[in-house]
């Protein structure tokens, strides 16, 4: 009893000051860093705080050198009787619905195939590692380039993919897939879900290969059907893993734009966030403008990344109580 | 696996980096000049050839850097190199509505052409003078054309239309015709729907056709007029019956592979297309004809967009003097002449127009005069850095009236507000 009580007093007159070999591999820890959050801040925190700060400015691309502080201005202005400015500009609420769509619908896409396969391919079976690396092409085809490709598969005259549907009957007429509006966005979601779920099932099939084998085991022996298997085993533990996919695929679709630049023809119908501010920025030369919807989309991410890591965190806690 | 050690290894290492940097030396009094010209068609080509000639004439090299097709990536590509103050290209290509825009960026030529510019067209000329600086030398022009199948139009007891109507009738009989008769992929017109500066030429001249504008002379907004909603309800009215659906994501190559390739009966394009569509591989060389676009009703006229390219040096240049020589060497009768043959490119020279190797090998030149001075020039000049922008608004505009995703009434009264708030 009087240990226990010594030990405990012990405890709470533990020192407040880490012993100094603590804080020698504290010291040598920032050292390893620092080269790091260095390079950090040159290629990121830098250009990122410069484009902040020329949202608030009317700088032109010819002559920065003549941009002047004008507050706010980018965003909300009352000029000449009216409104003006990005937050009441309705083709830049359109695109950011456009970029909605797309995010909720290939990350979703991507999510459920990338576990289907991550699922096939955590089995073993001959030829395995041929599947796994023919899996990757797609993910390694530069996004450009398979963008082309699927414009070309996706040509109305010459593409392979109407000769396709129109020989199995399943359509009359050729479809213009990259020129109708309402097909369009279908085109760049076909797309982005067949080069970007190589990404999604290696993630998940990380996160399962690092599963402990003692519950499958367990359940085996109690003769738990394989469906009842995966959603009240598999999912809950490989839960996290998939997390991180989804969020690292989420801030991807958030801020496309080589796909929808080139496979669709750029009118107000399809065009991302990141499309618009390049709009502003390059074509028009308006840098303030386009920092502005730049700094915007930048916010609209982090939001949305935080939001999702919560709501991760809360199914987290009901379901593996960590 | 074990890197090579030992003194072998290594000097065989550094006698590779000697040879390879060594390779790459020229001798002390050659410079090379980079110009960036040409990618539709066979422009690289004619180009290459062009300047190489030039650098073995004055023991200099040319490096010929390829550029996007669309004339707007060209535009951004351009922006961001010049505004950088890149010394990586010399020599530019521009198109004809960039000089207002890109007018900080160019040196004046007129110390370097010693008068040289009085041959060329003077409109051009003026188009490419910006406060009194001659930025740019005018190096080839064009206009819109129709380009027709004349085998199927005698086939079918057709002669080339004169207005908008004509043609559509014309077409959609045609289409049927060829269909019926085993050909399904025919259409009947093609042109550039795709939302860029090509829709804004093509549109332009559908409103320009029916006596419309979408700026005046002193740069207030007239498009929301009855000739500009009749111009795009007529437009939308093809795509979808002679027009594929298609059709509003082409460029000019896009277009012309539909034409050349035997699968549609009328063509808008402009001139290059002529050259390619007769040589020697071209599945319809020897079958078409090309004439003015229609007429929008019988009170309207017959209508052209301005187009064409000039060739302008950048003031961040390291070898001005010598870029310069490049470009007037370009722009010389002679070379001009070259490339009416060889591409049938427009030359900017008058005379050229009357000499008679080059109407032999384009005929339709001789036709060209009337159309070139009823060509309509894209309001670039009276809105200066605004073009861009401008532009941009109005193919927007237009894209979603053939679309069919918003009427033209309400289209045009959009853009007539928004165009007005650009150039308050």
């Amino acid at each position: 009893m009087a240990e226990a009580v010594t030990l405990v007093a012990g405890a709470a007159n533990a020192p407040a000051r880490p012993s100094a070999l603590t804080r020698q591999r504290v010291r040598a820890a920032w050292l390893f860093l620092a080269p790091m959050l260095v390079v950090l801040a040159i290629v990121a925190a830098w250009p990122l705080l410069r484009t902040l700060w020329l949202g608030f400015t009317n700088a032109r691309l010819g002559e920065m050198g003549d941009a002047r502080f004008i507050g706010f201005g980018n965003y909300l202005i009352y000029a000449d009787g009216e409104w003006d400015g990005l937050l009441v500009d309705p083709s830049w609420w359109r695109a950011v619905g456009n970029t909605l769509r797309f995010a909720v619908a290939s990350v979703t896409l991507e999510t459920v195939f990338g576990f289907a396969v991550a699922l096939v391919l955590h089995r073993s079976f001959p030829g395995r590692g041929l599947v796994r690396a023919a899996i990757l092409v797609p993910w390694a085809i530069p996004t450009i380039v398979s963008a082309k490709i699927w414009s070309w598969l996706l040509n109305d005259q010459f593409g392979v993919i109407n000769d396709l549907l129109l020989r199995l009957h399943l359509i009359a007429q050729p479809v213009a897939w990259t020129a109708n509006p309402s097909t369009a966005m279908i085109a760049v979601i076909i797309a982005d879900v067949w080069k970007t779920t190589p990404f999604m099932a290696l993630l998940i099939l990380a996160g399962l290969q690092m599963l402990p084998s003692d519950c499958y085991e367990a359940a085996e022996i109690d003769g738990i059907h394989p469906a009842k298997v995966f959603w009240r085993v598999t999912l809950p533990l490989v839960w996290p893993a998939v997390m991180v996919a989804v969020v690292f695929r989420g801030l991807d679709a958030l801020r496309v734009f080589d796909i929808i630049y080139v496979l669709t023809s750029g009118s107000e119908d399809t065009q991302s966030m990141s499309v618009y501010a390049r709009k502003y920025l390059i074509d028009f030369q308006e840098v303030g403008y386009g920092s502005a919807a730049a700094s915007l989309l930048f916010v609209t991410v982090a939001v949305l990344t935080l939001i999702t890591l919560m709501l991760g965190r809360l199914r987290l806690d009901r379901e593996g109580n960590r | 696996m074990r890197l090579p050690t030992g003194f072998a290894a290594w000097a065989t290492g550094f006698a590779l980096i000697g040879w390879v940097t060594c390779a790459g030396a020229r001798p002390a009094s050659a410079v090379e000049i980079a110009i960036s010209c040409g990618a539709v068609g066979n422009a690289l080509e004619l180009c290459k050839q062009g300047a190489e000639a030039w650098a073995k004439k004055t023991g200099n090299s040319v490096k010929v850097i390829s550029t996007p097709n669309s004339t707007t990536e060209r535009l951004a590509l351009y922006q961001q190199l010049l505004a950088a103050g890149s010394s990586d290209i010399d020599v530019y290509q521009i198109d004809v509505i960039w000089p207002g825009t890109l007018k900080s960026h160019f040196i004046d030529l007129k110390p370097y052409s010693k008068g040289a510019e009085a041959a060329h067209f003077q409109s051009i000329v003026e188009n490419n003078t910006v406060d009194g600086k001659l930025l740019a030398m005018p190096w080839y022009t064009d206009v819109g054309l129709l380009f027709y199948r004349k085998d199927l139009l005698a086939k079918y007891g057709a002669k080339p239309p004169e207005s908008w109507a004509e043609l559509s009738d014309i077409a959609a009989r045609i289409q049927d015709g060829e269909r019926k008769a085993g050909n399904d992929k025919m259409w009947g017109f093609v042109w550039q729907g795709r939302a860029y500066e090509g829709l804004t030429c093509n549109a332009v001249e559908w409103i320009d056709s029916y006596k419309g504008a979408l700026l005046d002379a002193s740069g207030h907004v007239t498009v929301n007029s009855p000739a500009a909603k009749q111009a795009l309800t007529t437009a939308s009215g093809w795509v979808g019956n002679i027009s594929p659906e298609g059709v509003l994501n082409y460029q000019e190559e896009e277009a012309r592979g539909v034409f050349q390739s035997g699968n549609a009966v009328f063509m808008r394009n402009w001139p290059y297309a002529w050259a390619l569509a007769n040589a020697a591989d071209s599945p319809v060389s020897g079958k078409v004809g090309i004439t003015a676009l229609p007429k929008g009703g019988a009170d309207g006229k017959h209508s052209a967009t301005l187009g064409g390219w000039q060739l302008a040096v950048a003031k961040y240049s390291k070898h001005p003097e010598l870029a310069a020589d490049l470009v007037m060497y370009l722009t010389t009768e002679a070379e001009q002449k070259r490339r009416a043959i060889a591409g049938a490119y427009n030359p900017t020279i008058p005379s050229l127009y009357k000499d008679p190797e080059v109407l032999a090998a384009n005929p339709f030149f001789a036709d060209l005069g009337p159309v070139l001075a009823g060509a309509v020039a894209r309001p670039s000049r009276v809105t200066g850095v605004n073009y861009p922008k401008v532009s941009n608004a109005f193919w927007d505009a237009v894209h979603a009236v053939l679309a069919k995703s918003t009427p033209p009434e309400q289209a045009l009264a959009e853009l007539d507000r928004n165009l007005k708030r650009m150039l308050r």
